[in-house]
């Protein structure tokens, strides 16, 4: 039975670095000619452009929702006012980096990795290095990239949509003007707020990448391979993200003390 | 050892402990037209694959035009594959793509010429494998016998000096299987180094200036197809009867 658990650790252990070299050797290989940069923009935007929708979506509902929620506490001390602020600070620093990571692991992801995986299966991978292109550069590279720049860009969307749409609630509820929601949303968020929480999402974007890229490489058994494939980079990248959340907030806490 | 196009030197190749190669060694003069046959599974495709460093062998070597494929670094790789083209038995298309983009890929990436002419030479590419009105079309549109014409004006686009196919008549019609065939000669006639791996043994005599035969791993036959037909071994007799059979 231990040397079960201690075989299983072991195999987690292997994996997460093997994962590790993968991210890193991307990370390296972007620095190195050639550079790709028009299949960087066309994943740019595919991953950025099109998830833009669900991102703004997903923010609207949070932020309508987060408002009611907020209503509900704060009415009960008459500190109705500090409801955008408080949605703000909430959406920003949090919810909405991290729902969207969430949403794009489910998006993206996915389609990577069973993207990736197929190819594999089909020997288009294979077909790419006899072609004498780096297949590693020009299709997990490039994803990988994407992945980071279009992390930051779409959580601002999420945070705005979701600060409009704590509007709408507020609106609403108490008739409430867009100007003097807006300076209230703002009246206490800094720069050390937006900017840190914004940036770890460059750190989502690459696990999301990471993850979707690694499993599409190493699909095997076919088209069964390839629904797992699926599965599992959305699966792992979830994961991943949640708990490499909790490192980078003890980070931002810990560079920067005001935020704590 | 630089007068052969490919040499393949005690080459071995094992997958989850099970040998695929077997201390194969064989070597294929330039312009020549090569036919690697054999019944399934006995590792012409993985023969084909080291050809072009997708595999690596377990021991032995494989040297094109002189130089160790699986030992030259990433730069000077690409460069002999450069000079190669490789039709996958699954004929391999970019599904992403379209059929024209499919062959005017490695021309993009490998010349500096301008759109006009990349789509000039790729029209053209297609038009000799009878696919010029599908440049348009997306992979998944093609049947399996135009999937592999268009992965084999792909494997032509660069003009190679070197043209791994495999299995190019494999699930078309005997006249479109008669036209590859004749495609093949012609390029061989230019000079072209042609390695085939086939079931199909009229295509093997046609194209083939020497066959050679795969069995469990190991070669154990090379030569004409005359000399073949009358090898001592049955294995090899009853393969170059089977055309009978079909």
């Amino acid at each position: 039975m231990l040397e079960r658990v201690g075989g299983a650790i072991l195999a987690a252990l292997a994996w997460i670095g093997e994962v590790a070299l993968f991210a890193f050797r991307a990370l390296r290989e972007a620095f190195l000619p050639p550079y790709e940069l028009r299949e960087i923009s066309r994943h740019v935007f595919e991953i950025g452009w099109r998830s833009t929708p669900l991102v703004a979506t997903s923010g609207l509902a949070i932020g309508i929702v987060l408002s009611m929620h907020t209503r509900a506490s704060l009415e009960r001390f008459g500190a109705e006012a500090m409801i955008p602020s408080g949605l703000a600070i909430a959406l920003i620093r949090e919810t909405g980096p991290l729902v969207t990571a969430l949403l794009v692991a489910g998006r993206v992801g996915a389609g990577i990795g069973a993207e990736l995986g197929a190819m594999k299966v089909t020997e288009q991978i294979d077909a790419l290095e006899a072609a004498a292109v780096d297949s590693f550069k020009f299709l997990a590279v490039t994803r990988i990239l994407a992945c980071i720049l279009a992390m930051p860009l779409l959580t601002t969307i999420t945070d705005f949509c979701g600060i409009v749409g704590g509007f709408l609630a507020e609106f609403t509820v108490s008739g409430m003007s867009w100007d003097l929601y807006f300076n209230r949303a703002f009246s206490l968020i800094q720069f050390t707020d937006f900017i840190p929480a914004t940036i770890k999402t460059a750190v989502f974007g690459l696990i999301i990448g990471t993850i979707g890229c690694y499993l599409g490489f190493t699909t095997t058994q076919g088209t069964e391979g390839v629904g797992r494939t699926a599965t599992q980079s959305v699966v792992l990248s979830s994961i991943l993200i949640i708990v490499t959340n909790v490192v980078l907030v003890r980070l931002i806490f810990f560079l920067f003390p005001a935020n704590a | 050892m630089d007068d052969f196009a490919i040499r393949l030197d005690g080459v071995s190749k094992a997958f989850d402990g099970r040998k695929v190669l077997d201390d194969v060694t064989l070597d294929i003069k330039p312009g020549a037209g090569f036919c690697l046959l054999g019944r399934s599974g006995t590792g012409k495709s993985v023969t084909l694959k080291h050809i072009v460093g997708l595999l690596k062998p377990d021991s032995g070597h494989v040297y094109v035009r002189g130089k160790d494929v699986p030992s030259l670094p990433a730069r000077e790789l690409a460069e002999v594959r450069k000079s190669m083209g490789f039709l996958f038995q699954s004929s391999a298309l970019f599904d992403s793509i379209t059929v024209g983009e499919n062959v005017a890929f490695p021309l993009r990436r490998h010349t500096d010429w301008t759109d006009e002419k990349i789509r000039s030479v790729a029209k053209a590419k297609l038009a000799d494998v009878g696919l010029e009105k599908d440049y348009d079309k997306m992979p998944a549109d093609l049947s399996g016998g135009m999937r592999k014409r268009a992965g084999l004006a792909r494997a032509m686009a660069l003009d190679p000096d070197i043209l791994l196919v495999d299995e190019p008549t494999a699930g078309l019609d005997p006249i479109t299987s008669d036209e590859i065939d004749e495609l093949l000669l012609n390029l061989k006639k230019k000079g072209t180094t042609l390695v085939v791996v086939t079931h199909n043994i009229p295509s093997a005599r046609h194209v083939g200036d020497e066959l050679a035969m795969l069995h469990e791993g190991r070669l154990i036959a090379r030569g004409t197809a005359e000399e073949l037909d009358g090898s001592d071994n049955d294995v090899v007799r009853a393969f170059m009867r089977s055309e009978n059979a079909g």
